[in-house]
């Protein structure tokens, strides 16, 4: 198989604009005759939900959450990025690509990230017209401020509530094309599977989760929007319920898996504190524009934070990265907070954990205005770590928080099965090896307002047979998917569900995290298979498929991931180099830095299901840097 | 940590329901309530039980699926949603009662599951601003004082949770639409459809079967995001023009012919 990402010709800066000026249209009149689904509800989901409803076509929206407005986008806190230069900085569209290139370590498509440099202008203002309110500057102007990896201030912000609000705003624009009776919200629903027919996606099988009932959906193009994978850590900061479902079912349906092994671990969450806990919480990287991070000099040190003079303290950013400081992208961050606690400098109970302390910026800029920037989440790190970051220093450390890999779709956002779409983190496409701080709103509402509803209206264009729920092709879907769901809840063993998910979180972690080698890689595919083996030999779950059962649920979202899992492992293995998130410990300089091979891996993984216990089959993507140098990324 | 929890218990929105007691030992006090209730589940399915069927999904109090009433309190005792209540705050071998949200608004699902899409049909009706995707004017066209943008930030941060209609004793949904109403209505953008969007909400949250408002503030008191009573006031106010056909600022009163 070659994938072509179907780039437009000409320079990168008019390759949208060629594309937006080729592409085929749909009459007015002729848009409610189609059906579009949108699988997910988050700012992807929900944007692009939303604005097909709004262009006259027939949309059905599911989420598995009780309603629309719950998607884990609405836990995203710092901001959203915007090259709108109000700053007066000397901010373009080509400063936020080269930084979100760069950032993602030479591992994103250009033309991608230059279209999404160019969209992020839109999103504020979209977002402002909808009433989100952002913060302002005395003047009544939008407030921005500047987040890690940059040296500009182009970041829009709601508080530490940026997401909240995004995600509202999207959310209502969709419960208006809803009262307009454009769109349908299928809430409690969970996609089980993508019916195919003569090799196009034409339809879902989803599951009410109320009634248990198997439900067909047929459509004219379906959109998977179903977000990131993380939580095949186990521990994480993504919600309960985010998993790899829909994506998965898709991949064994045949669209390609790009990068598996490209996952964030970010590097300022709330350190765990027990066994049982089931979630790591993260605080803002905004928090590093005004927050030190240290750690004691001595690793025997016993004294309190504030006891500890400053000559005794190690800026462990600052030393090592002058130029940026606490500002360097997530990824230098995360690696160098373990590597001190590896030292044996780690704070706190567990000694898995560096100070972020706020005592300087307190102490220079008043408390009054900390708070106002800060206030919601010192709140919130004092109601779970029961501390108060006013008086000591917050302790953090990293975790796995967003999944830069996904379904790999070309620059149309469609995935190899054609009419099948994938947006926002369910793709694969803008982040690279490592995601910058406020680029996955950007992401998200990029693809979702302004991206996919072009290139949906374009796929619909082609002529296609009239296909409806009574296609055989989806009787089969519904035989595989119940026969599966038959299956679960016949192994008839003793152990709950989350006790295997724990258990594969653990060898995730510890293996295929923030470092890996080859040893313990191969190590992980033979562990990962010891508890798949006992997942389908022990596992139980309770009740009946045909009424609310979240063990079910839960018990089918584990089985993907197990299965995931393998392939992320299988990634990493192949990708012998470091690069960004992706730490090959045989691959890195003298002083500890990620060491890349650009000859050999300058490309996009693509991976293709091969049949259940088959080896599944690589392929590449080279990627091309015509607009900006591949180069050596360096923060210090 | 020990504790003896009374679990509301029901298979459906026909079934009378029960309490369940059940003895939960060996928990972290650092746990939330959510781990509590997950542990639990994981214990009663190893041991050949049913589990205890609750909403949950961030579980770091943004989302607002939890909901929880835990000891007659909605999220419990510290005004902090039900997956950020520690059993810390809990004294080892109490009794804790768990029932889901208690509302003829709020249908039971399963156990302490319950069915709020009515809050769904509420922003159908109008909360929202009738734009839709495509070029719009520059946002600093339009300048927005900090103060104004505070205040509608201050009832924009609502997470839709609940906790307001089942801490009422009229089970009203006064604080959750008036916080959308006030968002809205206090900003610019809010303006044209100022006066209809408040009319539609109140008229669809009475549809749902919410109750009236009679100033008990117990709303504001259960609600994680400590959203003012004054969302209320601001809603009973809008509620009063609307009604009247007072010209609100920011509308012309012309209608186009």
């Amino acid at each position: 198989m070659r994938l072509d990402a179907r780039i437009p010709d000409g320079p990168i800066d008019e390759k949208w604009s060629r594309w937006l000026d080729a592409h085929r249209l749909v009459g007015p009149l002729n848009r409610p005759s189609h059906t579009v689904i949108v699988v997910g509800t988050g700012l992807a989901g929900a944007s692009a939900a939303a604005s097909l409803a709004a262009q006259g076509f027939r949309v059905k929206s599911f989420c598995f959450q009780d309603t629309a407005r719950r998607a884990h986008s609405i836990a995203a806190q710092g901001g959203i990025n915007a090259s709108k230069d109000f700053a007066n900085e000397g901010d373009s569209v080509r400063r936020l690509f080269v930084d979100t290139i760069k950032g993602g370590d030479f591992r994103a498509r250009e033309a991608n990230v230059w279209r999404l440099a160019e969209l992020s202008e839109n999103i504020v203002d979209q977002a402002v017209a909808q009433g989100v309110p952002f913060n302002r500057e005395y003047g009544g102007a939008l407030a921005t401020r500047s987040f890690g990896g940059v040296l500009v201030q182009r970041t829009f912000y709601s508080r530490g509530q940026t997401g909240q609000q995004l995600l509202l705003g999207a959310y209502s624009a969709l419960q208006h094309q809803v009262a307009q009776g454009r769109a349908t919200v299928y809430s409690r629903h969970e996609l089980l599977d993508v019916v195919l027919v003569d090799g196009e996606a034409r339809g879902i099988v989803a599951r009410d989760l109320v009634t248990g009932e198997l439900e067909r959906h047929a459509a004219d193009a379906v959109v998977l929007a179903s977000g990131g994978y993380c939580n095949v850590y186990y521990l994480s900061t993504n919600a309960k319920g985010s998993n790899v479902t829909a994506t998965w079912r898709a991949h064994k349906r045949g669209a390609l898996f790009a990068n598996p092994c490209f996952t964030q671990i970010h590097p300022t969450c709330i350190p765990q504190s027990g066994e049982y806990q089931s979630k790591l919480t993260l605080m803002s990287e905004s928090l590093r524009n005004d927050g030190r991070v240290w750690v004691p000099r001595d690793p025997d040190e016993q004294r309190p934070a504030n006891a500890i003079p400053e000559e005794e303290r190690l800026y462990f950013l600052e030393e090592r990265y002058p130029a940026y400081g606490n500002l360097v992208p997530r990824d230098v961050a995360s690696r160098a907070a373990k590597t001190v606690c590896d030292e044996g400098l780690g704070v706190g109970p567990t000694k898995r954990g560096v100070y972020l302390d706020f005592r300087d910026a307190i102490r220079d800029r008043g408390r009054a205005a900390i708070e106002g920037r800060y206030g919601n989440l010192f709140e919130m790190y004092q109601r779970i770590a029961d501390e108060n970051p006013y008086e000591v220093p917050m302790r953090i450390y990293p975790a796995p928080h967003y999944a830069m890999g996904g379904l790999w779709v070309d620059y149309e956002l469609q995935t190899t099965i054609p009419g099948l779409f994938a947006i926002g983190e369910a793709n694969f496409s803008d982040h690279g090896a490592n995601r910058l701080g406020a680029s996955a709103m950007m992401q998200c509402l990029a693809d979702g307002y302004f991206i996919v509803p072009h290139t949906v209206t374009h796929h619909l264009t082609k002529r296609r047979e009239h296909v409806d729920e009574t296609h055989p092709a989806f009787d089969e879907v519904v035989r595989d998917v119940q026969a599966r769901i038959d299956r679960l809840m016949a192994v008839g063993g003793n152990t709950a569900p989350q006790v295997f998910h724990r258990r594969l979180g653990n060898v995730m972690l510890d293996r295929c995290g923030m470092a890996r080698t080859e040893a313990g890689l191969i190590e992980a595919i033979a562990e990962i298979a010891e508890i798949r083996d006992a997942f389908w030999t022990d596992l139980r779950i309770d009740g009946r498929p045909d009424h609310l059962n979240q063990s079910l649920e839960y018990a089918g979202r584990v089985a993907d991931f197990l299965e995931l899992a393998d392939l992320m492992c299988l990634d990493a293995l192949r990708r012998a180099e470091s690069a960004g998130c992706h730490f090959r410990e045989e691959y890195q300089t003298d002083d500890g830095e990620a060491l890349r091979d650009d000859e050999h891996f300058a490309t996009v993984t693509a991976w293709e299901h091969a049949g259940e216990g088959v080896v599944p089959v690589a392929h590449d993507e080279a990627l091309e840097f015509d607009s900006v140098a591949l180069a050596t990324r360096s923060y210090k | 940590m020990r504790f003896r929890l009374e679990l509301w218990r029901q298979t459906g929105p026909d079934d009378p329901g029960r309490y369940e007691v059940v003895e939960a030992d060996g928990i972290d006090p650092e746990a939330s309530f959510l781990e509590l209730l997950y542990q639990v589940n994981e214990g009663r399915i190893a041991s050949g039980l049913d589990a205890v069927a609750f909403d949950s999904d961030c579980r770091e109090g943004i989302c607002g699926s939890c909901s929880l009433v835990i000891d007659g309190m909605p999220h419990g005792p510290r005004q902090v949603t039900s997956c950020q209540t520690f059993m810390r705050d809990f004294e080892d071998g109490q009794t804790i009662r768990v029932e889901p949200w208690r509302s003829n608004a709020f249908p039971v699902i399963r156990d302490l599951v319950t069915d709020r899409s009515a809050f769904d049909r509420i922003i159908e009706a109008g909360g929202y601003v009738s734009v839709t995707t495509g070029p719009q004017p520059n946002p600093n066209s339009m300048p927005i004082a900090p103060a104004t943008q505070e205040a509608a930030m201050d009832a924009a941060i609502c997470i839709g949770c609940g906790a307001c209609v089942a801490a009422c004793p009229n089970s009203a949904a006064m604080l959750f639409t008036g916080a959308k109403v006030t968002h809205l209505n206090l900003l610019p953008q809010g303006q044209p459809e100022r006066r209809q969007r408040t009319l539609a909400m109140v008229e669809q949250m009475d549809e749902e079967g919410f109750g009236g408002c009679t100033n008990h503030g117990e709303c504001s008191l259960a609600c994680p995001q400590g959203i003012s009573l004054d969302v209320i006031g601001m809603l009973n106010r809008e509620y009063r023009a609307a009604l009247r056909g007072k010209p609100v600022a920011g509308t012309s009163g012309m209608t186009a012919q």
